[in-house]
């Protein structure tokens, strides 16, 4: 139990701190000691399988991906001129606002989802998260369909990106 | 306290121990090597033989000045050699180097000689390789220098390329041995065939052991594949700015992730500590000659072959690798499927 409220802390504290950050590579690299503090939970669930993936997909292959975006961006800070010479607080107190009661909402749901679960434990049986054959068994037969259409939302995102980088491109040729 | 528990403290202990002493041992040898293939001497001022070369550059790298660039990122310039050399060791862990051992009667129950055994090992090997990538590319973003930058960067495009052919010749070994764990994938390769052939895993994924060593090559940025380190375009790639000890963590992190791939491909190719003529106790000497054997071939190669050139490493990786290892695999899934398991 003090290992999971360890990992649940640097889970949370870590993505709370991604987004406090003015540097994009402190919020990358904040990201993936979140990724590896989720992944210490997975662990602590009896499911190594999936806290193994999770850091090679997301911390090791996404966010290095992320890394070299924001690396080759060379953006180093976020507060660039615009928001330097954005308006003042009470110009801006509407829009704040809105953010405050959205805020406010979305802790009245979690709060409201977390008492109405009742915290019971997940009633999933326990070999078809840690043995590998079971999962992809699973994933090939049961899950066969949503697993397909999700290969195909990602080749498709990927098509979709090459074109419109070529799209960039071939007019600025023009 | 049980005696097992201080066995086991004892064992990650010594585990640590040998790979710092590993990478002292792999310098030496690679200068006597190096020496050896170009007719020359090498060291041997220091000690007999030059035997205490090593103890000597050590010192000599505690005792240098701690140097920082201006412009550089304070925290990322100190953590990315930390990130380096934590991923080189941490990737040991579920390497198994021996049969279970009660060491001569010491202790009640036998004890594995592996620092943790996962049922998932050869994918926590692959993860932490996919995690040390980050220690070069923020050494060289967090230098704010160019050679570094570059050097970083190529580094970390060439370590994600050949990852894949790495992590499909890793996928056809289990699809072989149907497991998830090094030790038994290690058990599998017991005994040998007519009595004759050892039923190592490379007699049965010939091609996998290629593609393995290539990329294990390419992961760990050694020559023909050492372009992070190209002196003559990058002068030291990512490492360029560092300096003392943070140079020598980079330094240490390289050594410990050469052994650590000789040390896997031992025991997913090579029948780990299975041998003939000794007994199953003594098993883990057959593996130190395994690795060792895996180690000079690497320092053989960076005296023969000259560097590649990067677009020629990129389609390489690309074109052909990584084709290949698809097809390898498709191939031993389709075979394992006809002949079964």
């Amino acid at each position: 139990m003090l290992m999971f409220y360890f990992f649940a802390a640097v889970a949370v504290l870590a993505s709370l701190l991604v987004i406090a950050q003015t540097n994009p590579i402190y919020s990358v690299l904040l990201l993936i000691a979140s990724f590896g503090a989720l992944s210490g939970l997975y662990v602590l669930l009896d499911a190594p399988f999936v806290a193994v993936i999770q850091i090679i997909v997301y911390a090791g292959a996404i966010m290095v991906l992320f890394l070299f975006v924001v690396m080759l961006l060379n953006a180093p800070r976020e507060d660039t001129d615009e928001d330097v010479a954005r308006p003042p607080a009470a110009a801006r107190s509407g829009s704040m606002r809105l953010g405050g009661l959205l805020a406010v909402a979305l802790g009245i749901e979690l709060v409201w989802a977390l008492t109405k679960g009742g915290g019971e434990s997940g009633a999933f049986p326990g070999a078809a998260v840690s043995s590998v054959a079971e999962i992809g068994r699973a994933l090939f037969t049961d899950f066969a369909f949503p697993f397909e259409v999700t290969s195909l939302l990602i080749i498709v995102a990927m098509v979709g990106a090459v074109l419109l980088a070529r799209r960039e491109r071939e007019a600025r040729e023009r | 306290v049980t005696p097992l528990l201080v066995a086991q403290i004892v064992l990650t202990l010594f585990v640590f121990v040998m790979l710092l002493n590993s990478a002292a041992i792999m310098v030496y040898v690679e200068r006597k090597v190096a020496a050896l293939l170009q007719q020359r001497l090498g060291p041997y001022l220091v000690g007999p033989k030059g035997l205490l070369q090593p103890l000597a550059d050590v010192v000599k790298l505690m005792f240098k000045e701690e140097l920082r660039p201006a412009a550089a990122d304070a925290f990322l310039f100190a953590l990315a050699p930390i990130i380096s050399a934590t991923c080189a060791f941490a990737a040991f862990a579920v390497v198994p180097f021996g049969a279970e051992t009660t060491l001569f009667g010491l202790i009640p129950e036998g004890l594995r000689l592996q620092v943790a055994d996962v049922n998932v090992a050869i994918l926590v090997v692959f993860a932490i390789a996919s995690m040390s990538v980050y220690g070069i590319v923020l050494a060289g973003w967090s230098s704010n220098s160019k050679y570094s930058l570059l050097g970083g960067l190529r580094s970390s495009a060439q370590m994600i390329s050949y990852e894949l052919s790495y992590g499909l010749a890793l996928a056809s070994v289990l699809v072989v041995a149907n497991s998830l764990s090094l030790t038994d994938i290690v058990n599998r390769q017991a005994g040998a065939w007519w009595h004759v052939l050892p039923r190592w895993f490379i007699f049965v994924q010939p091609l996998g052991f290629l593609i393995y060593m290539t990329a294990g090559i390419a992961e760990t940025n050694r020559a023909p594949f050492d372009f992070p380190e190209a002196e003559q375009e990058l002068v030291a790639g990512y490492h360029t700015e560092y300096s003392s000890m943070s140079f020598a963590m980079f330094f240490l992190a390289e050594y410990i992730n050469m052994v650590t791939v000789s040390a896997v491909a031992t025991d997913l190719f090579l029948g780990g500590w299975h041998g003939p003529f000794l007994p199953e106790s003594l098993g883990w000497i057959w593996f130190l000659i395994k690795v060792a054997a895996i180690l000079f071939f690497y320092v053989w190669m960076r005296w023969t072959l000259p560097r590649y050139r990067y677009d020629q490493l990129m389609r390489f990786g690309w074109k052909v690798l990584l084709p290949v290892a698809v097809v390898n695999l498709i191939v031993t899934a389709a075979g394992v499927l006809y002949f079964g398991a």
